[in-house]
Order: structure tokens, then C-alpha cells, then sequence
């Protein structure tokens, strides 16, 4: 496990993600979080581990925690396909835009999320987004709860295995009160 | 027309009045103005001229910035941390300096474009003169130079004219690229408006340059039917001596294909280009062949294909020569803008230079002089491929699972790889012997190279790819259409009423680039699927070869199965890189000659007209360059929305709409002076999507226009509908900010879409004239 982003020249300079080096450290985050607000990319449904694909294991964690789920890209299509129905769906650069805005009130209308996590987005869109969000959007958390390490977000797991990736996503689900 | 530098010499003449001797008169510059059409308000506008128009499109499109980079390194009190707000020590925070970015790389682009057209227009005139006639279409082009006379106000129609049109040009990429000097521009909107003007003057630069090479070169005239083209390494026939032309400029191309066709010998040799040379070449010389795009020169050269190389400007690896030494390919650069540090052998006899190529004395020379390229490179070739015999630089099948056994499982080539591919994966089986997943590999590869770079062990994994998929590439045998150039004024005019009342739903242009991670099949379905749909889909550069790389069931390309003309269903390739701005000039020529809108120097109304009637959309799903930046940037300056593919995120800012904020979605009636609210039409004017779904979804999407016919705007409806409820499998939840009347809401999808409606609580508006310029409203509000 290694704390150096996953693309060698995804470099940040004096403000990089801490890392988050068990499971129960993200999970704490999220609860401590009024409004969390998870975006799933494309690549939800390109990887897969221990013979099931990411956006299950998303699934699950999103029914457990009950976190608002907004998907990017096509993927909305998938996740109806698997019976979750996500908050919302836009392109991840819509919902990138949005979390700057301080104004903007959520897929709900209820107020701004003060977390945003994400996950399965190419590695180099993601980063991008999340500079974004470290330079223009300074009250506002970001996680990610992919295998590699992003040096933009706020918090971010180290560069891990398939292995230790479903073991992270299965042990978040189970701490929240619907996990199994 | 204006002409410069008129010069009158008479040796001796008698007249009534007495005898004239040695009288040389010399005027600087004589006004020639018989262009009826009276000048608009901007005529070759400066840097701050149509800011008011950026500034109305960047409130709508407001920058989303996605920095690259926390620092500032471009004096020396920095490096400069600007992290979250922090200014650096000249003031700047993060978002100018994002801004200061998009104006350098546009500034690249601008003036990467207009040193190619100053190349050749500086060229053709010492040729041929300055007073040889421009002609892009005969009697079917009237408007022979949409983005010029819009922007200069200038009707080039010589080549003598396309010189005063480059000085302008010129002088306004020094005055952008001085604007991001330390301490001048300080707001990131000013330097996002300075970007637009360069991408206005880029747009000019390139339609100089194809304008020029057609007139002269005689390629194909705004021709639907320019000729087929055979494209894929497949089509060419190995036994002959091989020359491969790399880069963007044709002018050594045509020297080396004429010395073949005088020599006799145009049948007897292949020459094959890559990248918009490529083309370009095949404009000039319907047998020369299109071998690939950008990202193929590594495969090709190492490959062993090429006799000679022969090297211009713009998108060379600059490393084509160290691979072209390793197969003993010799190589002559033919550009002062990329001279390799070979020795400048312009003024040397010809032979010469063959001698000490063909001997190996030197792997390359700088040649300046496209003629003696022609002849060197001709020469070369015939004497070079006996010797080579196709050398190639790959290793065997077994070379390669003993190779990878020598690798270390770092994950360094995956780490380095900008497509995060599975390299680790393939090299693992390999080793034992399995080489189907690096045979996956060969589809998704972008050729850079840069896993090697990272590999410790120095695995050269690309030439394992390349081995593996050889058979494949050997197979490659497609067809591209040549590039037509210019859209007819006859076209326009049939298709100008459908475009602007939006029973043509659009038109989906694919440029740019082709860095694609699967060899561009994506770009050829979304070519396809917006064919079929009666969409007029047009497309130039690496794009247009990858359009042309597949095959549908009866085994046809594009450009087989669908007409060459701009017409619904239409597949355009309109040319190289610098063709581009006939596609801005088809939507240009739609205002003039459908409309009646008068275009000289009369940007903004024209810029307004397109933004608000026509529905046409870019995209450059591969792009990777600083002139793909400045080539978007002359589309935003029109209106004109642009997606990129996922690595387009790399531009570093975006234009977005915000659809939830209906105050940003105003305009003018220009009947009564009334706001009206037309929803977001269109909603994005630059745009990263992320997969080849979301890009079919937002195309559809952003071909929607406020000036939409009601059944124009059912039409456009129904494709969004549509292939919305394909690829994300619901119906839009935001079809309500696109309805204006139940007029527009497609017949077969009525139940649907009325339901959304009324869950939205949706209420019927009007249907405006429809502009963002308050000085175009016939009526007043009193």
C-alpha cells in the first residue's frame, strides 16, 4: 500500500489527501457527515472483484449507508438495471461544477453536501475534478473510496489490491445499520 | 481588394507631351474595394473588439477549472504555490493562471496553424505569384472564405490577398501570447476572452493555409464525390521502395510526388503518410495512401514499413528519428520548425546527399527546399529498400515470453500508461506463454510509448503489442474519402431551411486528434449512429481516418455506406487539421446565404445567428494537442458547443450552462424586445464526457437550438428521447426545459413525455426570434 498517486505524474504540491489506512476511518467521516453525497463513474461497471462487479459492491454500500447516490456517465442505466434507483444522475463535470457552487442545494434541494465521495471514475478525470474541488470548493470534504491513491481529495486510500478493495467496500457496508 | 506593394517600372514611353525614361513608380498599398457588400462593425477586430460578445457567452458558460497543476513556474520568484485561493507573487490565484493556461495553449495552437499558413502561402507567391487566383469551388463556392470575410472583412481572391490576411493574424498572436506575460492580464474571464480571439484568429490562419493548398495543388473542390482512398498499412504493397511522410504539411510531399510522376516511377513506389500529411497527400495524389493517425507513428516506424521518413511540423514524435535509426530507415526532415539537429544539406547537390544517406554516413538531413526533398527522397528510397529488405525491429514470439520473464511486477508501465491499461496483466501471461491479452492490448493502445519510459528492466512493451499484433495490422485495409474542402454554396442552400428550423437535427462534427484507447471504433459508431439518423455528420484529420478504420455487416466503411455531400446522412471528411474552418463555414455560409446576414466583419451578429439557430455540435473524442484547444476556441467564439473525450478533461477548464438556473437561459425576442426563457439550448459550450454513450446522449442534446420550428424541435426531441432511454435506460427527467409548446413533444412519445410534464408542473412559453444582442431587436419595449 503506498501513498503516491496511482499515475506517476498525477502530483499534487503542498496539500495532498491524507491517507485513510483502515476502513473504519472513511466510515467514521461519512457518519460524521450531515449531507454525504457519493458519484460513481463508468469504470463502476469495468472493474470487478471476487467475481462481482464494482457497482454491487456500490450498491450495497449505498443501500447501508444510506448515502445519495448520483451517477455519472451512462451509469444510471446500470444501476436501474440492478433495481437501485440512484438521487440523480449528470455528467461527472456537471456534478464537479455544482460542488463548487456554494448556492447549490443538492440532488434533493436540502442543502449543500459538506462530503462528497467518489469512486469508479477514470483515474485522471477523477483527479482533475477533485483538484477542482480542493482549490474552489475549500468547505467542502472529499473521499476516495477507490484502490488508488488520489492526491487531490481530501482523504484517499492508499494504492491497494482488487482484494483489499472488496475487503475495504465490504467492511464500510457492514459498519453502517443496513449492512450485513 | 486591397493589394500590397503595386510597383509601376517603364523603361521608355513617348507621349504627346514628351518622351518618359526610367520612370519606377512604387505604391505601398492601392485599395481595390469592388466588394459590394458594405463592411460590418469589427472588421479585423483586436483583442479587445467582440469582448463584449465573449463576455455575453462566458456569463451563460461559466469556466469550470480542473487544474493541472497547484504551481506557477513561469518566472523566477516562483515557483509559486496557488493551492485553494492562495495567490502567487505577482498576484495571480489559481483560476487566472487555470485561465493564463487555455490563452498559452491557444496561442500555441493559433500559431502553430498560422506558421503553416505562412509557410505555404509564402511558398505558393514565390512560385507562382502573388496575383495567382484562389479557387476552392468554381462557380459552386462563391463565399470562397466564410471565417475570413466574417473576421477580417477582408474577400482574399489571390494569394497575394491571403498574405494581407496573415500579417493581421500575426500581429494579433503576438499581442495574446504578450497578454500572458508576468503582471499583465489579471482576470481569469479577460484571459478566457482572449482565448476565444485566439481560437477567431486560428480559425482564419487555417482556412488561409487550405485555401491556398486547393487553389494551387488543385486538390479536391468542394467536391461530394473527392475519391476513395485506400488507407491501412494493408494496402500497401511492401515490395516496392516505401516513403512515409509524418506531420501536417504537404509542400515536401508534393515535391517528392512530383519528381516520382516525372521520373515515371508514381506506380513503381508507394508513398504513405500518417497524420494530416497524410491527408493531405492523398488530396494532391489520389494513389498515395493514409497509413494512420498521430498515434501510429510508433507502430509504423517500427515496424520496419518505411524506407525513408520524411518529417514536416505539427504532431511528430520527436523521437521518429531515433526509432527511424533503429530499422535503418534514413530520414530527411523537410521543416525549419523541426530540424532534429541533422545539417542543413538544402544547398548540396542531390546526389550527394543520396550518397551519404543510402551509406549510412548520416541517419538524417535537414533538406529546406521541397524539390531536392522530392529527389532525395525518391532516390533514397529505390536505393535503401534492397538493403533494408522491410527491417523491422520486433522481437520473435518466443524472444518476447523470454523477455517477460524478466519482468519485476512493479506495475510502473500500468502506472505510466495515460489509459491505465492492463499492461502488467499481459507481460504476466506472455511469460507463460499466453498472448492473447497483450493482443487485447493492440486495440486500445495509444502508441505513446510511455510504459517503456517507466519500465525498469527496459521491456520494450510497445514492439511486444506491436508483435503480437501484426497479423492484424497486416489486415488493415479500409478506405477514407479524400478530403473535399469547402461545402458548396448549393448545398447551403438546400439544406439551409432544414438546419435552421431544425428538421435536419443537426450537424455532428468529429475533429481533432486520435488518441483514442479503441483505435477509434467509438468515433466510428458515433459517426454512424448520427448517419443513420439523418444528422449531417462531417469530419477532418485523424478523425476522419478513424471514421473510415471500420467496416459495417456488408463490409463497407463510412464512407462507402453514406454519401460524400453536406446533405441529411451525409459523412464529410472535408480534410486536414486546417480544413476545419470549412466546417465553421458551412454554419457561417448558413447565415449568409439561407439567411441574408451580411458577413463582412460582422462577427458578433453572425456568431449570435449560429449560437441561437444552428444546431451543430463538435466533438474531438481523442484530442490531445494545443491546436485541438485553439480550434475548439474558435468554435466556442461562435456558439458552437464542443464535447471532448475523456482525456479532453486534460484541457483543465470547462464551459458549463447551469440548466437549473433558469435566469441564465434569457434571450431576446428580436420581434418585440421581450426576455423570453428558452431553457438550456444548448446547455454546454465545452464539455468532458466520459463514455462513447454519454457523448451519443449529449450530442443529441446540444444540437437543440431556442429558434427550433416546433417540428424541428419534436424531431431533435425525439432523437435525445430516444437515445436516452437507450443508453441510460429512462426517460430524460429534464425534457420539460426543452418543451415549449405540446407542439413540440414527438407524436409516438406523447404519454411519456406529457407525464414528465405534469409532474414538473411545466407551462407553455413562445417560440422567439431568438438573439443575445440587444441591438438586434427590430422593436423596442416601450
Amino acid at each position: 500500500m503506498s501513498c503516491e498517486p496511482w499515475q506517476c505524474a498525477e502530483v499534487a504540491a503542498t496539500k495532498k489527501a491524507n491517507p485513510i489506512t483502515k476502513p473504519e476511518v472513511a466510515v467514521a467521516m461519512i457518519k460524521r457527515a450531515a449531507r454525504p453525497l457519493l458519484v460513481v463513474g463508468s469504470n463502476a461497471t469495468e472493474r470487478s472483484m471476487e467475481g462481482r462487479s464494482l457497482i454491487d459492491f456500490l450498491i450495497d454500500f449505498a443501500k447501508a449507508s444510506k448515502v445519495q447516490v448520483v451517477a455519472t456517465a451512462h451509469m444510471v442505466g446500470e444501476f436501474l438495471k440492478r433495481g437501485y434507483t440512484p438521487a440523480g444522475f449528470m455528467s461527472a463535470m456537471d456534478i464537479g461544477n455544482r460542488l463548487v457552487d456554494p448556492s447549490w442545494d443538492g440532488l434533493d434541494g436540502k442543502g449543500h453536501p459538506d462530503l462528497a465521495i467518489f469512486v469508479g471514475l477514470p483515474y485522471y478525470m477523477e483527479a482533475l475534478i477533485l483538484s477542482g474541488l480542493k482549490h474552489f470548493a475549500p468547505d467542502l470534504r472529499t473521499i476516495t473510496i477507490d484502490n488508488l491513491y488520489h492526491p487531490h481529495a481530501s482523504w484517499s486510500y492508499p494504492n491497494g489490491s482488487l482484494d483489499d478493495w472488496a475487503n475495504n467496500l465490504k467492511v464500510m457496508t457492514s459498519r453502517f445499520e443496513g449492512g450485513q | 481588394m486591397t493589394s500590397k506593394n503595386v510597383r509601376v517600372k517603364i523603361g521608355e514611353m513617348k507621349t504627346s507631351t514628351g518622351l518618359v525614361k526610367n520612370l519606377d513608380i512604387s505604391i505601398g498599398k492601392l485599395v481595390d474595394d469592388s466588394w459590394e457588400e458594405p463592411m460590418g462593425p469589427t472588421p479585423m477586430p483586436s483583442l479587445t473588439t467582440l469582448r463584449n460578445w465573449d463576455l455575453t457567452l462566458l456569463n451563460k458558460y461559466k469556466p469550470f477549472y480542473l487544474p493541472d497543476c497547484d504551481l506557477c513556474c513561469l518566472c523566477t520568484y516562483g515557483k509559486c504555490d496557488l493551492t485553494a485561493g492562495k495567490r502567487g507573487a505577482c498576484g495571480l490565484n489559481i483560476a487566472d493562471q487555470s485561465s493564463r493556461i487555455v490563452l498559452i495553449a491557444c496561442c500555441i495552437g493559433a500559431a502553430t496553424h498560422n506558421g503553416h499558413a505562412r509557410h505555404v502561402v509564402d511558398h505558393l507567391i514565390e512560385k507562382y505569384g502573388r496575383r495567382y487566383p484562389l479557387d476552392v469551388g468554381g462557380l459552386n463556392v462563391k463565399v470562397e472564405a466564410p471565417v475570413t470575410r466574417l473576421v477580417t472583412g477582408i474577400r482574399p481572391q489571390t494569394l497575394g490577398d491571403l498574405d494581407e490576411v496573415l500579417t493581421y493574424c500575426e500581429s494579433q498572436i503576438t499581442h495574446l501570447l504578450s497578454v500572458a506575460h508576468t503582471g499583465q492580464e489579471a482576470n481569469n474571464i479577460d484571459f478566457e476572452s482572449k482565448a476565444f480571439h485566439a481560437g477567431r484568429v486560428d480559425q482564419v490562419g487555417m482556412e488561409v493555409a487550405d485555401i491556398a493548398q486547393i487553389s494551387v495543388f488543385d486538390f479536391p473542390k468542394a467536391d461530394p464525390e473527392a475519391p476513395l482512398i485506400k488507407m491501412g498499412i494493408g494496402t500497401v504493397d511492401q515490395t516496392k521502395p516505401v516513403i512515409m511522410c509524418i506531420g501536417h504539411n504537404v509542400v515536401p510531399s508534393v515535391g517528392i510526388i512530383d519528381y516520382m510522376k516525372e521520373q515515371k516511377l508514381d506506380d513503381k513506389m508507394e508513398v504513405v503518410g500518417l497524420c494530416c500529411t497524410a491527408i493531405d497527400n492523398t488530396r494532391y495524389f489520389d494513389r498515395a495512401k493514409i497509413v494512420g493517425p498521430i498515434s501510429w507513428e510508433l507502430r509504423f516506424i517500427r515496424g520496419g514499413f518505411a524506407d525513408v521518413v520524411v518529417l514536416d511540423e505539427q504532431c511528430v514524435r520527436t523521437d521518429c528519428s531515433l526509432e527511424a535509426e533503429r530499422v535503418k530507415a534514413p530520414v530527411i526532415a523537410a521543416s525549419e520548425k523541426n530540424c532534429i539537429g541533422y545539417k542543413d544539406r538544402t544547398n548540396d547537390p542531390a546526389d550527394e546527399i543520396v550518397a551519404d544517406l543510402v551509406s549510412g554516413k548520416v541517419p538524417g538531413v535537414l533538406i529546406l527546399d521541397p524539390e531536392k526533398v522530392g529527389e532525395v527522397a525518391v532516390k533514397v528510397a529505390q536505393k535503401v529498400a534492397p538493403m533494408r529488405k522491410k527491417m523491422k525491429s520486433l522481437p520473435t514470439l518466443e524472444e518476447i515470453r523470454e523477455l517477460a520473464k524478466k519482468c519485476r511486477h512493479c506495475n510502473m508501465c500500468q502506472r505510466s500508461c495515460p489509459q491505465d491499461l492492463k499492461i502488467p496483466e499481459a507481460i504476466t501471461a506472455a511469460a507463460e506463454g499466453d498472448y492473447s491479452k497483450l493482443a487485447d492490448l493492440y486495440e486500445e493502445c495509444i502508441g505513446c510509448g510511455r510504459c517503456e519510459e517507466a519500465c525498469p528492466v527496459k521491456l520494450e512493451i510497445h514492439s511486444y503489442i506491436l508483435k503480437v499484433g501484426e497479423k492484424k495490422m497486416l489486415s488493415e485495409t479500409n478506405y477514407c474519402r479524400s478530403g473535399r474542402g469547402a461545402v458548396q454554396d448549393v448545398e447551403i442552400r438546400s439544406v439551409g431551411g432544414p438546419i435552421v428550423l431544425g428538421e435536419i437535427p443537426g450537424i455532428v462534427a468529429l475533429v481533432g486528434c486520435a488518441n483514442y484507447p479503441h483505435g477509434g471504433k467509438d468515433v466510428y459508431d458515433i459517426c454512424r449512429e448520427f448517419a443513420l439518423r439523418r444528422f449531417i455528420v462531417m469530419t477532418s484529420g485523424c478523425s476522419a481516418m478513424s471514421a473510415g478504420s471500420y467496416k459495417n455487416e456488408e463490409g463497407k466503411t463510412l464512407y462507402e455506406e453514406f454519401p460524400g455531400g453536406f446533405e441529411a446522412g451525409g459523412v464529410i471528411n472535408v480534410g486536414s487539421c486546417v480544413s476545419n474552418p470549412h466546417i465553421a463555414g458551412a454554419a457561417i455560409k448558413v447565415a449568409n446565404i439561407f439567411a441574408k446576414r451580411s458577413l463582412r466583419g460582422n462577427y458578433e451578429e453572425i456568431a449570435d445567428y449560429i449560437h441561437n439557430r444552428v444546431g451543430a455540435v463538435g466533438l474531438a473524442w481523442g484530442a490531445y494537442s494545443q491546436k485541438a484547444a485553439s480550434i475548439a476556441s474558435g468554435f466556442w467564439s461562435l456558439g458552437v458547443p464542443v464535447l471532448v473525450g475523456p482525456h479532453g478533461s486534460k484541457y483543465r477548464r470547462m464551459l458549463l450552462g447551469r440548466a437549473d438556473k433558469p435566469e441564465n437561459w434569457e434571450v431576446y425576442d428580436a420581434r418585440t424586445g421581450n426576455k423570453v426563457n428558452v431553457g438550456p439550448a444548448p446547455e454546454h459550450l465545452f464539455q468532458t464526457v466520459e463514455t462513447p454513450q454519454e457523448a451519443m446522449v449529449a450530442i443529441a442534446k446540444l444540437c437543440l437550438r431556442p429558434n427550433d420550428t416546433w417540428k424541428g424541435r419534436s424531431i431533435k426531441l425525439s432523437h435525445y428521447i430516444d437515445l436516452h432511454k437507450r443508453h441510460y435506460g429512462i426517460m430524460p427527467p429534464d425534457i420539460h426545459r426543452f418543451v415549449r409548446t405540446m407542439a413540440d413533444v414527438p407524436m409516438t412519445m406523447k404519454d411519456e413525455v406529457t407525464k414528465i410534464l405534469k409532474e414538473k408542473g411545466w407551462k407553455e412559453t413562445v417560440i422567439p426570434d431568438p438573439t443575445l444582442l440587444p441591438r438586434m431587436i427590430r422593436k423596442k419595449k416601450e
